[in-house]
């Protein structure tokens, strides 16, 4: 089955949301987000408000999907980094795990190796949390007591949806 | 894949618009784009040619309103049409949610759409979706034209489910948002089975 839901509770919402801005803090960028590798943003610190985020999590998903089938191409599993370098802006891309996207994006008052070691600490922690939200989609799999909140939706609140 | 934030309450759901080269998709899409209250919609991105064809994907995420008190939010994606891109087209697929097939109704354009829904198969088949079950719609497009094919025609080539099949003319608005909502339909009423 592939389609195994991403549902992210509270308690790690709120871990992942600590590593970001930490990340952001410590590597001195301008703006960190986490974006999940089919285009939708999980979470976000800094300056978050210069950037269209959501337009940002859908490219930086279409740039490594692209570049995932670059390495397929030509014989490597995945490339685990993509570095863009620009005038006053960089943006530093990795991969997280089997589904996140860390981008970092800094200037001048931070530097790549620094990003780079930053990076390098918050994914393993990033990689820990996706590991437990994993784990407990799978159990939730098998059991049927899990109460999901969509257990009762009607034709109703679908029309609602398109405002009829 | 539908992502689910129990903390920000929101749930997130990817709908892949697919067919054929100049079927109409992205200007379905477009419709959307400028019928919607500019406060729900995100910017379009289209990632296309200079000629305006579709060279790796349109992207539209667009707020929907709450179910069960969480917030839906629909990213609408567009694949390029022509055959030799079809690299693009299975990475768009990744962890999609909904298809909505977009099918030329002009009956020079029917071989054409027959072989994008076998692609179409195929590249879910390598994403690990089955086209038979995932929520999917059948948009007949372009009942405008001329040489369009009648609509028990095109049932009997394109149909092989008994998916939700509307008439549409997009690029007058006709039957655009009436494809978006079977699909979207299909997608939250699955949410139910968890
Ligand atoms: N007559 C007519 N033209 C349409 C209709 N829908 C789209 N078009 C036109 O068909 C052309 C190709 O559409 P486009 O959305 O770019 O196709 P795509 O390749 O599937 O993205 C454009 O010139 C559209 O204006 C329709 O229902 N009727
Ligand atoms: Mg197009």
């Amino acid at each position: 089955m592939a389609k195994l839901d991403l549902v992210m509770f509270e308690e790690e919402y709120k871990v992942l949301q600590e590593i970001i801005t930490r990340l952001q803090t410590e590597s001195s960028s301008k703006v960190v987000f986490l974006v999940d590798k089919n285009g939708q943003q999980i979470a976000a610190s800094g300056d978050v408000r210069s950037i269209d985020a959501t337009s940002l999590a859908s490219l930086t998903a279409g740039n490594v999907a692209a570049t995932d089938g670059l390495a397929k191409l030509i014989g490597e599993k995945e490339f685990t980094l993509l570095f863009h370098e620009g005038e006053k802006d960089n943006l530093h891309i990795s991969i997280v795990g089997k589904r996140g996207i860390l981008v970092v994006i800094f200037d001048q008052s931070s530097s790549l190796a620094l990003v780079r070691l930053r990076v390098k600490k918050s994914s393993r922690e990033l990689q820990e949390i996706f590991d437990k939200v994993e784990q407990r989609a799978q159990n939730q799999a098998g059991e049927t007591n899990f109460e999901s909140p969509f257990s009762e939706i009607t034709d109703e609140d679908i029309d609602r949806l398109f405002g009829d | 894949m539908t992502f689910i934030n129990y903390a920000s309450r929101e749930i997130n759901c990817k709908i892949v618009y697919y067919g054929p080269g100049l079927c109409g998709k992205t200007t379905n899409i477009q419709w959307i784009f400028e019928q919607a209250n500019p406060d729900k919609r995100g910017k379009l991105v289209s990632l296309a040619t200079e000629t305006d064809r579709t060279l790796f994907f349109d992207f539209l995420p667009l707020d929907m309103g709450t179910v069960k008190g969480f917030k839906v939010r629909f990213h609408l994606y567009t694949v390029p049409g022509q055959v030799f891109y079809d690299a693009s087209r299975k990475l768009i697929l990744r962890g999609c949610d909904g298809v909505i097939f977009v099918a030329d109704s002009q009956r020079p354009r029917m071989e054409a759409n027959i072989e994008s829904i076998a692609n179409l198969a195929t590249n879910l088949k390598e994403n690990g979706f089955d086209i038979r079950s995932i929520p999917y719609v059948l948009q007949l497009n372009k009942r405008d034209m001329p040489t369009a094919a009648p609509v028990e025609e095109m049932e009997r080539l394109l149909r092989f489910r008994s998916e939700p099949t509307i008439e549409a003319v997009a690029n007058q608005g006709t039957g655009v948002i009436e494809t978006l909502k079977a699909c979207a339909r299909q997608i939250l009423m699955e949410l139910q089975r968890g």
